[in-house]
Formats: structure tokens, sequence, C-alpha cells
């Protein structure tokens, strides 16, 4: 071998040597998470992994945190309980990323609590429901406005009590979720002395609403709540419409699922007049914060493409505010250690396009934000009415009030 | 001991020493997680295969037994703190007891209509249990881990080697039915059920007795899954896709010897843990479904028919 | 709170469930009834027809009706392509055909619903119609309209389908392709032809069924595996290959369904609904009106 040739090597060498250097300085952040996105949960969770991804893009149009890009590490859990564990085992350990965000839902997310909280892994949830209750995890923050459990009947129930409603029907899906909620809604209406006069689940794979709407009918409530799932909602309003509650019923809905989603809202039109139901975010003068318009621009052209909801109010933005609250504490601590990080969250007010959010003890938002919405004036077959405002009038809390509510459910149906 | 069962058996202990020294040496925990769900899928489709394969009786209702096992588990949690050989243990107890019923109330069904009969039943108990409130009902119920033992140093590894126990256990006693005058019989049974009593096999305590051994493993191999996911809810437990999946499995496989089943679990229970963390998407299912398709049109006899006549039913291993 | 209106409703409204859950299992009751072929994928075409109807009404503003009866040609081709792979790839090989089939069609199954994912999303879907959403009072009793259509449209299915299945010549031939498939072929007809035409016609009434899937409620990629239960509970219970008995099984189911919902505990209606069927199958594993 001749000295130039080994020059030449030697050359080659260093520059490689400087190049790998130079890589593994900036080695991008990886946020590990898995979310549905097939099976029941996976329309939601399309969405709400569309609003990560927004603000994905953003961050790293902006330089991306402490200078590094950020990369989104994503696995399908498939909507089940049973497919987590390994999924995050694998975020943990194989692909060794810097940060976790939660599933969508209560069910996937339930499995992982323990075993990010053995690893003293900082984890965002993301619409959860008290996953965090029995575990106890100080490194827990929900980016779901739900506040204290009880704070989601209370706000329906309230609002019946005040139109003069005294006697509760509580109807909720036999599942998961809507079994927790209806478990609140008895609390709440015991503390109100509310009389609950029908208190029914019906089971997950209920095809026809006509019969279980007769009995509630029957037991002529003045507030039927109502803590349903997707393909049900839809089934329920139709059969409240065909046979009728009664002409006593102030109010009604509550914690129905998938009245949230475009896709449903156009199917099911006027059928929603009158309804009153929870929902997190809607576009009432009261709802936009820094960065919200810009946010939903991004949104609804990148939502056609990505067939997923077009509306997105329900879970995107809520995706892209746990982004921006990891922004925030990245950026103001310049550190990416989990417990500097989680007490930064813990102690601040965090601003989002979702507006400024507060976390209590165990990790949900100290103060409740679900909204309580009733569809008003909607028409047949139209997607693009929801975007304006006046169609989901806020009625609760307080303080993103945009209207009142009309009583009884008969006249505010032909509203 | 004859021959066969010295390989058997050197086989058997080199896998729990490898599993075992696994559990010791490896620092990383993924590989034990999805590790897990690989061999919890051999367990329950060697154990289906025994009245699937051997028997003829298809069986719809694994995740019955797999949930039952699940909320066995759960209720012993709940009620006793009871250590995880106990949860394994009463598993078995009560799938055999479904298994007994299951045989019971079919007696005089056969194909498709036992089929049915079995899914009837996994939608009867998955409503029980929905609306047994002790257990979680509906809304799930989080379960915590007690401290590992030694000489794990962490619950998972040590479910991986409990697992691994079971899959021994599973395949020990099929191939010892498969072996047996009951693999005869219940091969028998399988080819033309009244030729077979006419001949003098006892084919009504063997049906029995396959429902009873089945369920009893297909419940123990659901047990430890409670404590895996530490979590139970109805609809993950009872899921229809155990039932779609260990058949799947078994008959990818091939079902007229405990290595068909074997083979199918490892096979497609890898590709999925695969799939999952690359493709990740809804592909994951369609690949699942061509899979199926051109396996069963294609390899009518599983993997097994594939590798000539050693593997052919009756013959010895 | 036991009432005697209460429970006159629930009958009604049972009854009209069961209708329409005789209207889904029709198919089955052919293909899998008369014909012996473990069609787990039944509900996934089922699911099939019901985004084609989606499709035709919302694009072409066509009633949903008229759109599954045009997609029932569409589903008999499709019926005759199925039953011709099922019969070369398994029942000519014979021995096990019905447990390597039931993987089959799983496997089918499993690739229709992706299918329909890529192309529709996983966001569930629903028609509009004049018919949806409305009801009928008869005194205090409300009776919604699109349980009506479908009451209609199964007791005109079963009724046209017994109708040609005892008085046609095609019809007969596929009662005795199901009884003796032998002496079928010595009398120089060909079992195979048959079969499949019987299939397409199964197949085809998915088209219709399918509509009325949509019709009743909203449809999404996955419902197909709620009725994998039900459909072969109905058939099951029926007694195979009875089209009479499919819809008594059915109505039965659609009543015990509605007086348990309406005034029992709601949520143990699918637990009522399977035991009725696990009682039938073990006091007269035939089924109800069985051959």
């Amino acid at each position: 071998m001749n000295r130039r040739r080994v020059i030449g090597w030697a050359v080659a060498g260093i520059a490689l040597g400087l190049m790998s250097v130079a890589s593994a300085e900036e080695p991008p952040i990886k946020i590990g998470m898995s979310m549905p996105q097939t099976g029941g949960l996976a329309g939601g969770g399309k969405a709400s992994l569309l609003g990560i991804e927004i603000w994905r893009d953003d961050i790293n149009a902006k330089g991306g945190l402490l200078g590094r890009k950020v990369e989104l590490v994503v696995y399908d859990d498939k909507s089940s309980a049973s497919e987590t564990p390994a999924l995050y085992a694998k975020l943990l350990d194989v692909d060794k990323v810097d940060l976790l965000f939660a599933p969508y839902a209560t069910v996937p997310t339930a499995p992982i609590m323990p075993l990010v909280k053995q690893r003293g892994m900082l984890l965002m949830g993301n619409f959860s429901f008290q996953v965090n209750s029995k575990v106890h995890h100080d490194m827990w923050f929900n980016n779901a406005p739900w506040g204290p459990a009880d704070s989601w009947a209370t706000g329906f129930l309230t609002l019946g009590q005040k139109a003069g409603g005294k006697t509760v029907a509580i109807l909720s899906a036999d599942q998961e979720f809507a079994q927790n909620i209806a478990t609140t809604a008895r609390d709440v209406a015991k503390k109100l002395n509310l009389q609950v006069v029908f208190d029914q689940a019906y089971p997950p794979s209920t095809a026809e609403f006509s019969s279980i709407i007769r009995a509630v009918n029957a037991a002529k409530p003045d507030i039927v709540f109502v803590a349903s799932y997707p393909p049900d909602s839809a089934g329920i309003l139709r059969a409240v419409n065909e046979i009728g509650v009664g002409d006593n019923v102030k109010i009604l809905g509550g914690a129905m699922v998938g009245l949230q989603f475009g896709a449903v809202m156009e199917n099911m039109g006027s059928l929603l007049n009158g309804v009153v139901n929870f929902n997190t975010w809607l576009p009432e003068p009261s709802m936009y914060f820094d960065g919200t318009k810009a946010f939903f621009e991004k949104y609804s052209k990148r939502a056609v493409q990505a067939k997923v909801d077009p509306l997105g109010y329900y879970l995107a933005p809520y995706g892209y505010a746990m982004g921006q609250m990891i922004e925030e504490a990245v950026n103001a601590t310049k550190s990416l250690d989990q417990k500097t990080l989680a007490k930064y969250l813990r102690e601040n007010t965090h601003k989002t396009i979702v507006g400024p959010i507060t976390f209590a003890e165990d990790g949900e938002w100290k103060e409740s934000a679900t909204l309580e919405a009733q569809f008003r004036g909607v028409k047949d077959k139209n997607m693009d009415q929801f975007r304006s405002a006046g169609k989901q009038v806020i009625l609760f809390p307080d303080r993103l009030k945009t209207g009142d509510l009309i009583t009884p459910f008969e006249d505010a149906r032909n509203k | 001991m004859q021959r066969s069962s010295i390989v058997f058996w050197t086989g058997a202990l080199l896998f729990l020493a490898v599993v075992f020294a696994m559990t010791q040496l490896l620092r990383n925990e993924y590989p034990f997680f999805a590790g897990y769900v690989i061999l919890q899928f051999v367990v329950l489709s060697v154990a289906w295969t025994i009245l699937g394969g051997y028997a003829g009786y298809v069986n719809f209702g694994t995740n019955a037994f797999f949930g039952v096992g699940v909320y066995t588990a759960v209720l012993l949690v709940q009620a006793y703190k009871a250590p995880l050989g106990v949860q394994i243990a009463a598993a078995a107890v009560v799938g055999s007891l479904l298994g007994l019923g299951v045989g019971l109330l079919t007696l005089r069904m056969r194909g498709i209509f036992f089929s049915i009969a079995t899914i009837a039943l996994a939608i009867v108990i998955e409503t029980t249990v929905t609306n047994w409130r002790f257990v979680g009902g509906a809304a799930g119920i989080q379960l915590q881990r007690p401290p590992v033992t030694a000489p794990f140093d962490s619950y998972v590894k040590m479910l991986f080697f409990v697992q691994a126990l079971l899959v021994v256990l599973a395949v020990a006693i099929t191939r010892f039915i498969q072996n047996s005058r009951i693999g005869r019989g219940l091969h028998a049974l399988r080819d033309d059920e009244l030729a077979a009593e006419c001949t003098g096999v006892p084919t009504l305590r063997l049906k029995l007795l396959a429902c009873v051994i089945s369920g009893a493993l297909i419940s123990a191999g659901g047990a430890p899954a409670a404590m895996y996911v530490q979590y139970a809810n109805p609809d993950s437990a009872f899921n229809l896709n155990y039932s779609v999946s260990v058949l799947a499995m078994s008959l990818i496989g091939g079902t007229s010897h405990w290595i068909g089943p074997i083979l199918g679990a490892v096979l497609l229970g890898t590709t999925q843990q695969f799939l999952t963390v690359t493709i990740s998407s809804e592909i994951n299912v369609l690949v699942l479904g061509v899979m199926l398709v051109v396996f069963v049109v294609a390899a009518p006899k599983g993997i097994i028919g594939l590798f000539g006549k050693s593997f052919r039913s009756g013959g010895r291993a | 709170m036991f009432s005697i209106d209460l429970l006159r409703d629930a009958v009604v409204l049972g009854v009209l469930l069961g209708c329409f859950y005789a209207a889904v299992s029709i198919g089955l009751s052919i293909s899998f009834g008369l014909l012996d072929v473990p069609h787990v994928a039944h509900p996934a075409f089922l699911v099939l027809a019901s985004y084609g109807v989606y499709l035709l009404n919302d694009s072409y503003d066509i009633d949903p009706l008229l759109a599954g009866l045009l997609l029932t040609p569409l589903f008999f081709l499709l019926g005759l392509v199925t039953y011709r792979l099922y019969h070369e790839t398994f029942e000519k090989r014979g021995s096990d055909a019905a447990v390597r089939g039931i993987a089959f069609f799983f496997g089918v199954a499993f690739i229709i619903e992706v299918l329909i994912i890529l192309q529709f999303g996983v966001d569930q879907r629903s028609v509009t119609a004049s018919y949806i959403g409305k009801a009928w009072r008869f005194g205090d009793l409300r009776i919604p309209i699109r349980q009506l259509v479908a009451f209609a449209v199964a007791i005109g299915l079963t009724v046209l389908l017994a109708a040609y299945l005892s008085k046609t010549f095609m019809g007969r031939a596929i009662r005795a392709v199901a009884q003796d498939e032998e002496g079928l072929r010595l009398m120089g007809a060909n079992p195979v032809r048959i079969k499949q035409v019987a299939f397409g016609i199964a197949t085809a009434v998915l088209g219709i069924a399918g509509a009325l899937l949509i019709i009743v409620a909203p449809v999404e990629p996955t419902l197909d595996r709620v009725y994998i239960g039900r459909t072969f509970c109905v058939v099951v219970m029926a007694g195979l290959g009875s089209i009479s008995g499919t819809l008594i099984a059915s109505i039965i189911l659609g009543v015990a369904e509605s007086i348990v919902l309406t005034m029992f505990g709601a949520s143990w209606a699918p637990a009522i609904s399977f035991a009725l069927l696990l009682g039938v199958l073990a006091v007269r594993p035939q089924g109800l009106l069985g051959r």
C-alpha cells in the first residue's frame, strides 16, 4: 500500500468520523405512542393522531425541540387492552423513545399505567377517563378537559334541575366508559336530590332501540341522561324521534359519544336538534384561543386526504395541545428529564389552542372544561353548517357559555 | 421410555432451560412481552387441537374458555389476593368444569351445531361477566401485581417462564393423548362417529374427556393474561379474535399432529407481532385474512402436510 | 313497572325486530342451511351490500331499497363466483371441507372488512329516505316506519323464497340436492350447477338485506362480527334450510330480546336470546322445524 493511498483512507476515515459525530449530536427526539387505528376506537384514534402529526410538523418547521427534530413512533393497538403492554415495552426498550403519549381512550391506556409508573416515565394521557385513580402515577397528565370525575354528570343534571326537572332516567351502554359515567350520574343525582326513575344498561350489540326508548317513555322522567357509544348514539336518537320520550322531558342527552363526529352529525341532521350533549371543542366565539383557527385550517385540509373526521373538533385539537404542553415544558426547562418535565407540567398553567390548562394532583384538569351544548337549527345532509357558530350553543360551564337552554325537549326539537 | 419420548423430554427441558436463561440474561423486556403472547397462543392452539383436530369438534368458543380463565384469576385476586399458581390451577379447574358442561350440553350435537352452540355459550358467559360488578363488570377492572419472586427480576419475565411451563404441559398432555388409545379413539370418532360407536369405542366418554382437557388447558393458558395486562374488561377477555386466531393457527399448522398447532401459532403469532410494530394499520388484518385463505386453499393439511408422511395422523413422534 | 301496554308494545316491536333478523338471515338459511356451506362471511357480504347501498344513496340519491334491488344481480354473480371457488378448493377434495371452509370464509370476511375500511374509512355510514326517522301512530302505540319496511320486506322475501323452492323446477332441484345429491346425479342433473345457482340466490338476497341493515341502523366496517352469532343462531334454531322456520325463529328471538330490553334488565338481552338457542339445541338438536 503506498503512502498516498494511506493518507486517502485516513482522510476518508476522519471525514466519516466527523459526519457520524455531527449526526450523533442531533438525533431526533422520539415521542412514542400506540393509537387505535383499527377496531372500535379507530375513528377517534385516527383524528387524534392527525392532530398530533400537525403539531409535529409545526414544531419541526420551527426548528424542533432543543434544536432537534421531533419524530413520532406510532403503533396500532387495534383498540384492544391486550395489545398495549407489548407495544409500550417495545417503545421503551427497543425504540428507546424520549417521551411517551398515551393511546386514545381508556381501555388501551389502563394496562400501561403500572408499566409507565414502574419505569418512572412521564405519560401524557389522551382522553381516557379516571385511569390514574387507582395507580396514582405522579407523572400522568391527561389532555382531556374532564376535570374531576363527577363534573360530567354535574353539568348536565344541574341544567336539567334548573329547568325544573325532578326525576332522572339513566340509559347507558354496557361498556367500560359509559358505565363509569353512569356511576357518577347516580351519585350526582343523589347529591342534587333527583329521583332516579329508570336505570338500565343496554348491551353493546343492540341493533334496535325502539323497545328500550318505549320503556324510558313509560317511566315518565323529566331528565334523560344517555351515556352511549358511536353506533348506538345514532340508533337511540332515531328511536327517540320515532317513539318519542314524552312531553315532560326537559332535557335529553349528556354523554353520547359519536355525536361529536362530522360524518355522524351529517347523517343525523335535523334529528340532532334539541339534544344537549357533551363536547370538548366547538366553533363558538368563546372557544378560540391563540392558534386555534390556524390549526383547524391545516386540519381540514389534511383530514380529507387522511380519510378521518372532516371536522375533528372532539379529539384533534387536544392531540395538538398535548404536543404544545410538551413543547412548552421542554423549552422552559431545557431538559428531557422526566421528573423535571413533570414538575413543570404540574406547577404551571399551559397556553394551548384549547385554552389554558392547569393540572390537579391526580393529573386531571384542575377545573373541568367539558362542554354541554345544545344542537339548534341543524338541517339535513350538510356537513359545513357545523363549522359555523350557533349550531351547538354552549350551555355549560358558565365561563364558556354562549346561550341558554331551550326547554322542554319537544319544543327545542322544532327550533 | 421409548426413544421418541426421550427426544421429546430432552427437547422440552432444553426449551425450558433456554427460556430460563433468557429471563436471567436479557435486560430488554420487550422480547418477553411479545414472546408471552406467542407462547400463550401456542398453549391455546395446542389445547384447541385436542377437540378441534383429533376429535373433529370445532370449538368456536375459545374466547369463552380464555375469558373464563382470565376472570377466574381476576376473581381470586379480588377476593383473596391469590398467588399466580393458584390462579392458574383454579382456572384449569373452572375450565374443565366448563368443558364438561359444554360436552354434556352438546352430547347430541354434531359438526357445525356444536360450533354454533359454543358461540352461543361464549355470549351467554360474556354477558354474565359483564353484569357481575364484583369483577368490574362492563366497566373493567385494574389489577395490581404483587412483588415479583426470585429468581426473576421482573413480573413479565416470570409470566413468560410460567407460560413456557404451560406450553410444555399442554404439549406433553396432547402428545400423550395422540399416542394413546384416547387419541386413536378420538380419531375414529372424527372419521365416523357412528361406526366408531359400533366397534365399541366409548365415543361419549372420549368426547367428554376431550372437552374437559381442552377446556382446562385453554382456561389455564388464559389465566396469566389477567396479570399480564393488569386490566380486564369483558370486551377484551372474550374477544372473538381469540377464537379466530386459534382456529387459524391450528389449521395453518395442521391438526393431525401436536407439532402442527405449535408451528401455526409460532408462525402466525410472530407474524402478527411483527406486523403490529412495522406496518401497523388495517393492512395487518388484511395479512391475516390473506394468510388464512392462501393456507387453507394451498395447504389443506397445514404446514405439516407439506412435510411428508412422518407427521400424518397416527404416526408416532 | 309492569304494565300491559308496555308488554303489548314490546311484543309488537319485537315481532318487527324479528322480521328484520329474518331478512338478514334468510340467505344464510339457503347457503348454510340447505347447501352446508359454512358461510361465516355471510354477514361480511351483508355489510358490503350496505356500503353499496350507501354509495348509491349518497352519490345518486337512489332510494335505499331500490339501490338494494339494483345490487342483487351483482351479488348473484358474486355468489356464483364464491361458490365455484369454494367448491373447487374444498368440496371437491372432500374430507374436512367444513372446518377449512370456516377458516376460508373468516379470511374472506377479514379481507372484505379491510377493503371497506380502505375505501370508506372507519366512520359509520347511514342512508336517508323519506321513511327513516318517522313513525306511524296507532292510538298511543308508535311504530318506526323503517321497522315496518323491514317487516314487509322480510315477509315478502320469505313468501317468495318459500314459493320458489317448492313451486319452481329449479327450486325443487335445490331442495333435492340438499337431501340427496347422489340421487340427483343419477337422474342426470348436475348438482354443482344447481348448488351454484342456489348460492347465487342466497347471495343476491343480501343486496336487499344489506339495504335493510343500513335502513334500520348505521353501519360500520366491522359490524359483521356482531351478526355472525346472530344469523347463525337464527338458522340453526330454525332447523337447517327451513325458510318458514327462519322467520319463526327470528320472531321468537326478536320478541324475547324486545321484552327483556323493555321489561327486565336490558343488559341481559344477549344472554337471554342465546340461552334460548342453547335450550332449543339441547332439546331439539335438529332445530325447531328441522329436516
